[in-house]
């Protein structure tokens, strides 16, 4: 069992789809979980079905959405970073790594969870996983806590090779797609089908809700 | 955010020229365009509070809609909009939305500058 589970993603919703079990099955195992959101998806464009939401007001819709995500997995140390979605890889990277830095030593979590830099397709994902990566390894070896990370870009199995850590997550796949659904500015147009398709046992969904998969990042 | 009406859209731009304005300018095709299919070419851009006065400004087309606004340098140019609105603080929001709701275009207009 971990001490202290630290997620640090940049969207709201990234952790929702590959990582939602596995946060509840550490909250429901009485594990902290702190979640570090570095943007508020300022710049998506899923607007909601029908349209809730215009570019000026999905940051505060994606907020709430975001806060309801985190009640729901059991997270009750919320980090937003307040940058801004698109612009991670931008940003003054020092100055990223020190303050993902100081959370780390803050926190002193036993596990973090992240993207896979360069095999998690959006360059929020790769920036932000490359700038916790750096950020663990200023800690002295051997006090650099387990990092299991995030990845899913076309034929990354084929250089990272199999993932080393695969969860069955099957008994909180319900959960799982309620926090899903709760970001609904960004998953209502896809909600139902993904329901429907859970509910007939397509072999895709059911894999998708039921199995969660990283791999142990090399530090 | 409703479908533009454009003669309304025209009444509402013509009174912000020679106006200094704030501008929020943006297309994108998400970013998970070319993981989604690899033989697309992903290209977007946004602009967020750059600062610009405009001497006439133009709604055409028939829907989806273009504008131009004609400054004292140069020109903005934005296609591909459907939907508007005057929020409650003033600005003109517009965008353009694909057949299945996503956001394409943004073009936002405002008298002070948007959150960064």
């Amino acid at each position: 069992m971990e001490e202290h589970v630290l997620v640090i993603f940049p969207h709201p919703d990234d952790e929702a789809f590959g990582v939602a079990g596995t946060i509840l099955s550490h909250t429901q195992a009485g594990t902290p979980v702190t979640y570090a959101c570095l943007t508020l998806g300022e710049m998506g464009r899923n607007m909601g079905r029908p349209l809730i939401a215009n570019r000026e007001t999905l940051p505060e819709i994606r907020k709430n959405e975001l806060n309801e995500a985190c009640r729901l997995l059991g997270i009750e140390d919320l980090r937003r970073f307040g940058m801004r979605d698109k612009t991670v890889e931008f940003a003054d990277e020092d100055a990223l790594q020190s303050r993902i830095f100081d959370m780390i030593e803050e926190v002193n979590p036993s596990l973090i969870i992240t993207f896979y830099p360069g095999y998690a397709v959006h360059p929020d994902h790769d920036a932000t996983g490359a700038a916790v990566i750096q950020a663990v390894r200023r800690l002295p070896e051997g006090e650099r806590p387990t990092v299991h990370a995030l990845a899913f870009s076309e034929g990354c199995e084929q250089v990272l090779g199999e993932p080393d850590i695969v969860y069955d997550v099957s008994e909180y796949s319900d959960q799982k797609m309620k926090v899903i659904e709760a970001h609904k500015s960004q998953t209502a147009g896809v909600i139902e089908t993904m329901k429907k398709r859970f509910l007939e046992e397509d072999e895709t969904m059911k894999e998708r809700m039921s199995t969660e998969r990283f791999w142990t990042y090399p530090i | 955010m409703k479908p533009i009406d454009r003669q309304f859209v025209q009444e509402n731009l013509t009174e912000l020229a020679g106006e200094s304005l704030y501008i929020h300018l943006e297309t994108t095709n998400g970013a998970y365009a070319s993981h989604k299919d690899q033989s697309f070419f992903s290209a977007g851009t946004f602009i967020r509070n750059v600062q610009l006065t405009f001497l006439h400004g133009k709604i055409t087309g028939k829907g989806p809609y273009r504008m131009g606004l004609e400054t004292e340098q140069g020109w903005l140019y934005a296609e591909g909009l459907t939907d508007w609105e005057k929020d409650e603080e003033d600005r003109l929001l517009f965008a353009g939305h694909d057949a299945e709701g996503k956001l394409a275009i943004a073009l936002e207009l405002s008298k002070k500058p948007f959150p960064k």
